[in-house]
């Protein structure tokens, strides 16, 4: 009796670990998919980062 | 294993609470029993409604986009799913419907519920803004606030008109869908909701009559309990022919066309009948045959509501001027 009860308890426990280890994962492969898309549309982003950039310089010099 | 101090045939709400607690802690929820919590069968409501309404919008997203887009908002409304189950937990208890919902049967805690409603709601709404823009989101969040604070917790026990106002909850998803898409609310997203607003009180009132006495066991004041079911049943009929006028009308707006001008005519003319049968019958006739006129009339509105919006889908993608839209 007690081993099926045991039995019982670790198979919620493996499905729901398996749940959410599925989750997490296509959580990350969705967010890694949706950056993929963002810089496609948007072009290269480059940040700030407190380096002079020259190319970021307006044309005139000022 | 059971605690000596707890009475399990007691009826005080804080005896149920520590039966609850101490069957749930016995007790692993399964990742099914989590799942459950975001009521599901709602969920695939929402995301069909949706989705027609992220293809009905005039202009597009990638599809990883949109995907994500439908997503975030079913995960939103699983959040407001599963905070609802935390806060009627007791009134699910008593009601035959509801008792074997995963908090009511004890497999899963009423806190956990809260937890993952909450968090769920805040990332869907923060993903959905990352994903598409922040009138989206603000909209999702919105939506959320509105099913578990304004309905669940103040509408639902207090008036029945818990569900004519509440049910607009259930019509924004369409309007959100779009939004996701354009940026912008527009009259085509407000028709999108107004169909599925003005088709929810009819949808509930047959479900709360061949319900019997589950809501007045649950003290919830359907209007079934605070008016009687004759009223209940006048009421189905007269929203019912408003639904219909508005369905048939919203053919003749951008948003319809020829096609579904010829299905919202067919789904009316079911729709209409089955009301009036409603409207006829007394509660000896319907206890006769088992309510099997509201039964039928409840599971034939869920067809209708996929017949408009599929109906809508069609107008959007067939060409202009053939046979999508005038």
């Amino acid at each position: 009796m007690f081993e099926n009860v045991t039995s019982e308890m670790h198979e919620r426990r493996k499905s729901r670990n398996l749940g959410v280890a599925a989750c997490l994962a296509a959580f990350i492969v969705l967010l890694f998919a949706l950056t993929a898309v963002k810089v496609q549309q948007h072009g290269i982003i480059q940040g700030f980062d407190h380096v002079v950039r020259p190319e970021l310089l307006p044309a005139d010099g000022s | 294993m059971s605690d000596a101090t707890v009475n399990p045939s007691a009826s005080s709400a804080a005896d149920r609470r520590a039966r609850d607690f101490h069957r749930a802690r016995d007790y692993e929820p399964s990742f099914g029993d989590y799942f459950a919590l975001l009521k599901p069968r709602v969920m695939s409501l929402v995301v069909f409604t949706a989705l027609v309404g992220v293809l009905a919008a005039p202009s597009s997203l990638h599809w990883v986009e949109a995907f994500a887009a439908l997503l975030f908002i079913a995960v939103g409304a699983g959040a407001s799913g599963a905070l609802n189950m935390w806060w009627d937990a007791d009134i699910d208890a008593v009601m035959r419907r509801t008792a074997k919902r995963p908090i009511p049967s004890g497999r899963v805690d009423g806190q956990d519920a809260l937890y993952i409603g909450v968090a769920l709601s805040l990332l869907s709404a923060v993903m959905l803004w990352l994903t598409t823009n922040l009138l989206a989101a603000g909209l999702l969040a919105f939506t959320i606030f509105f099913y578990a604070v304004v309905y669940s917790m103040w509408l639902k026990r207090s008036t029945p008109q818990n569900i004519v106002i509440g049910g607009a909850a259930g019509a924004f998803p369409p309007m959100i869908g779009w939004v996701a898409v354009t940026g912008t609310l527009s009259i085509e997203a407000v028709l999108m909701f107004a169909i599925i607003f003005l088709w929810t009180p009819p949808h509930f009132w047959a479900l709360a009559l061949f319900m019997r006495n589950d809501y007045d066991n649950a003290g919830v004041p359907m209007l079934t309990v605070t008016h009687g079911r004759r009223s209940t049943r006048n009421h189905i009929l007269v929203y019912s022919i408003i639904m219909a006028l508005f369905a048939v009308g919203a053919a003749f707006t951008s948003l319809g066309g020829p096609f579904y001008l010829a299905v919202a005519l067919i789904a009316n003319a079911i729709w209409l009948r089955d009301a009036f049968r409603i409207w006829r019958r007394d509660e000896a006739a319907a206890d006769s045959d088992d309510f099997s006129v509201e039964k039928g009339f409840f599971k034939f509105s869920l067809l209708y509501l996929f017949l408009h919006f599929g109906a809508i889908w069609v107008e959007a993608v067939l060409p202009a001027g053939a046979w999508g839209g005038w």
